[in-house]
């Protein structure tokens, strides 16, 4: 099935197919997806592109492994049934990476056709599969082994703790989650904004985990209502899984950040995606909406943030110290943004907060930055340009500098092994933490990372939870 | 689902509420608090474990009515259910034997500061109580509050019980005597934690107050608990809720907890507006 790429030259001709979108004007009013996705005939004109690689470069860009040209192969054919199976081997959320992976700088960057052309667009195609499963109805589940009396914990609800869960029910354990907030999906459902990723989809998700048998538990946390030992000891839970998230939002220690109006990007957006505070007073979580927010930093959170911002009426203005070449948010995002009207001010770094004397917002210094020597990243370091200080007026300000290791959890476990950034250490090839028969993943042994990267996690540690459940030794892991 | 299995009045907005939560009852220290969420588009509020009964599984929450989820929360009854209720959430208060505690409990400040009188007494200590009220029908919990300590004195705003005057004046009277305080516990409105601190600090006498700034996930997460204490800034809902009361920056405190003023009212607007 991979030998094809002689016979059909003509395919190179035929450009990358765009994916309609809301128009800008329109969506920066509402929460409603942007793209619309791909219809049945446009994925296969596009499926149609890729030439089916013999060994194709893509797949070692996507960190589950997909049989990239197979679940592609399959759309071209007609078989959306086919393609989502494949898919799913590998990648148990494709609707939720086709939409949020970094595809760009990760399995289209090496896609042979970039060379000469744009890529194949890898991630629509996997979105649109996904999506078609979903809206016919198609969804099979997977059959479920025989029970095996073995019980799992996996501790918080996001995108490495689901995957775990799905793979490990599956294999007949007794499945229970354990999630802090009162509904399930980490950053997917408390941080990814709904024109992103919108709800449903990962509630729909959920919904075929709890039909699998996987248990879901609300208003847990783990270190505060259970700890650790008492889930292995008391509960009679045989091995757990920590999935918890880096979810401890950085400041920037200037004056001013305490002012009301400042925001956590966590909390702007925890109030606006979770609580429903876009919907105030339908909801009652109240946000300050803002008629001019400076929103700091320049990655993917900074990007949801601001375009939050815009659309619940505010002017929105991004921050960012260095310039557009060095945001690490994604290309789409950044583009997406600019169309949204969002201004940008590069290369000028916060001074200090201004506030009134009710401890309000009412603006925010700056200081111009020009690009000197390369720092230890490589990227060029921005050094103030003495005497340009000036004043943004903003009343609301969203910090989006980063996130780091919540020690809550942590903390209360004993004997948990951390690095030097409080962050879990883990065996590379299984997951394994310090602790027997506690595997941990995602971005509280990585540092913020990404959704698949946390999958992949997920899916490397149910494996070996698997064998340490079934008490099989702990084979080599193959090459590929 | 968590059932109220016992709701009473205290006082007209004050209420005593029994929940079913059996996790949390078992874990519960005093100083600690469970974060809930009555229903689907409900906000998360924080709420102090004021008891906790380990058998029964239940907790108690005592609040009052000041805005629109306390008020849907004080018209619940005996067997409604709440839809999200975890914890126990916060460091708990530092407790052990000490020749003298003092347990300074301002209006609804009484509730959560009655598990950290007795944990004191029952570990050892003398316990003296002072409870503070507007008037003698605002008083709470002063049944409680003479079992869980050793003295109770109660002061009224207008004289209407007890001495008259606030619980500094109390709490003077306490140091001119010469009692020898070894800490003082002070909970109740911000600006009642702020005497009581100012009060105290040219006496050197340690003070321990909790802070109940405006709270999202209760978790570390969202940093919207930030408060400054001794020129840091804390998340209070994992560093705390109790602080050093000679080292809180108090002022800033007030001005966030006005953060959303206007919006509710408005919420309290709607609430009247959806139930005419
Ligand atoms: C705004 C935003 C936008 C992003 N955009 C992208 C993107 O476009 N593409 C991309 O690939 N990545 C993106 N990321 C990063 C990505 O979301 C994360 O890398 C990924 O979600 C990490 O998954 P996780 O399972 O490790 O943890 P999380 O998704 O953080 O989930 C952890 C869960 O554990 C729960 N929890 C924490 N502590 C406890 C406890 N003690 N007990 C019980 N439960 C607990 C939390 O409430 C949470 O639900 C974005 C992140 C943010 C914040
Ligand atoms: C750790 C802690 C323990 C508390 N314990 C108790 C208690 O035992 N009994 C009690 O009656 N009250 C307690 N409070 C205060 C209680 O949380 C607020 O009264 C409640 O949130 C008000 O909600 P509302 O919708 O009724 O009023 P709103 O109209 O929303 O607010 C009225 C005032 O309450 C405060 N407030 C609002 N939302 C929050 C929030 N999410 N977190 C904190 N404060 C908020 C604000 O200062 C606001 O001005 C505690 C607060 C904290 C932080
Ligand atoms: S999961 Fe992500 S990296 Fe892998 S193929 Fe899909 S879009 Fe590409
Ligand atoms: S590298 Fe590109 S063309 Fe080759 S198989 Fe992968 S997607 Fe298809
Ligand atoms: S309430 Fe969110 S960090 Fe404290």
């Amino acid at each position: 099935m991979n030998d094809k790429n002689k016979t059909t030259p003509k395919k190179e001709l035929v450009p990358r197919q765009p994916m309609p979108e809301q128009p800008a004007e329109e969506r920066q009013k509402n929460f409603k997806e942007v793209p619309y996705g791909y219809s049945p005939e446009t994925a296969m004109i596009e499926a149609r592109r890729c030439i089916q690689c013999k060994k194709p470069r893509c797949v070692a860009g996507c960190p589950v492994g997909i049989d990239i040209p197979g679940f592609i192969k399959a759309i071209e054919d007609g078989d959306f049934p086919e393609s989502i199976r494949i898919l799913k081997e590998s990648n148990a959320l494709p609707a939720v990476c086709g939409r949020v992976c970094p595809q760009e700088d990760q399995c289209e960057i090496l896609c042979v056709l970039s060379v000469k052309q744009e890529p194949v667009a890898i991630g629509r195609l996997e979105r649109f599969a996904a999506d078609w499963e979903r809206e016919h109805g198609e969804v099979k589940l997977p059959k479920v082994a025989p029970p095996t009396g073995r019980k799992v914990a996996v501790v918080g609800a996001g995108p490495a703790g689901l995957t775990v869960a799905g793979d490990l029910i599956v294999k007949g354990h007794e499945v229970t989650i354990f999630e802090a907030l009162h509904k399930p999906g980490g950053v997917l459902v408390y941080g990814i904004p709904e024109f992103r990723l919108p709800n449903e989809i990962v509630e729909f998700e959920i919904s075929n985990l709890e039909k699998l048998g996987v248990k879901m538990v609300n208003n847990v946390v783990v270190g505060k209502t259970f700890t650790i030992k008492e889930l292995m000891e008391e509960e009679g839970f045989d091995s757990v899984f920590l999935g918890v998230g880096a979810g401890l939002p950085w400041f920037m220690g200037i004056p001013g950040e305490n002012l009301n109006g400042v925001y956590s990007a966590n909390e702007y957006l925890t109030r606006s995606n979770l609580m429903g505070g876009f919907d105030f007073p339908r909801h009652d979580t109240p946000l300050k909406k803002g008629k001019r927010a400076a929103i700091i930093g320049g990655g993917n959170v900074a990007m949801d943030a601001a375009r939050t911002a815009k659309r619940l009426g505010a002017e929105s203005i991004v921050v960012y110290r260095r310039s557009r070449n060095e945001m690490p948010a994604r290309i789409e995002e950044i583009h997406h943004a600019e169309e949204e009207g969002i201004e940008f001010h590069f290369l000028t770094a916060p001074v200090r907060i201004l506030g009134n004397d009710e401890g309000s917002v009412v603006g925010m210094e700056c200081l111009k930055m020009e690009l000197g020597e390369p720092d230890d990243s490589g990227r060029r370091r921005p050094v103030p340009v003495k005497g340009s200080e000036y004043v943004l007026n903003v009343d609301v300000v969203i910090v989006s500098v980063g996130t780091g290791s919540n020690p809550l959890l942590t903390k209360s476990t004993p004997g948990l092994e951390l690095n030097k950034w409080d962050y879990i250490v883990v065996d590379e090839k299984t997951g394994a933490t310090s602790i027997p028969g506690v595997y941990a993943g995602g971005d509280i042994v990585r540092g913020a990372a990404t959704v698949i990267l946390a999958m992949g996690d997920g899916r490397m540690a149910s494996g070996a939870m698997h064998r340490y459940l079934m008490g099989e030794p702990e084979e080599e892991p193959e090459e590929s | 689902m968590f059932t109220i299995t016992k709701k009473m009045n205290l006082s007209h907005d004050v209420h005593w509420m029994d929940v079913d939560a059996p996790y949390i009852a078992r874990k519960a220290q005093p100083g600690q608090f469970v974060i809930v969420r009555i229903g689907v588009t409900g906000e998360r509020i924080p709420l102090t474990i004021a008891d906790s009964d380990r058998d029964a599984g239940t907790i108690t929450l005592v609040f009052q009515e000041v805005g629109k989820s306390t008020m849907v929360m004080g018209g619940m009854k005996q067997g409604d259910n709440i839809d999200d209720v975890v914890g126990p959430l916060g460091v708990p208060s530092h407790i052990e034997k000490l020749g003298l505690v003092v347990c300074i409990g301002g209006g609804i400040g009484i509730a959560p500061v009655h598990p950290v009188a007795r944990g004191y007494k029952e570990a050892g200590s003398k316990v003296i109580s002072i409870l503070g009220a507007r008037t003698k029908d605002l008083l709470i919990m002063e049944k409680e509050m003479v079992k869980a300590s050793t003295e109770v004195r109660v002061c009224t705003d207008d004289g209407s019980y007890g001495q008259k005057g606030f619980v500094t004046n109390v709490l003077e009277d306490l140091i001119k005597e010469g009692a020898p305080i070894d800490v003082i516990v002070a909970i109740g409105p911000v600006p009642m934690m702020e005497a009581v601190s100012k009060l105290t600090k040219p006496y050197g006498i340690k003070t321990v107050v909790s802070l109940n700034p405006i709270m999202v996930d209760g978790t570390g997460m969202c940093g919207a608990c930030r408060v400054t204490v001794g020129g840091e800034v804390k998340f209070a809902c994992v560093d705390g809720p109790d602080f050093d009361g000679h080292e809180v920056d108090f002022a800033e405190l007030r001005l966030r907890q006005r953060m959303y003023l206007k919006e509710e009212r408005e919420a309290i607007e709607t609430l009247t507006y959806m139930s005419e």
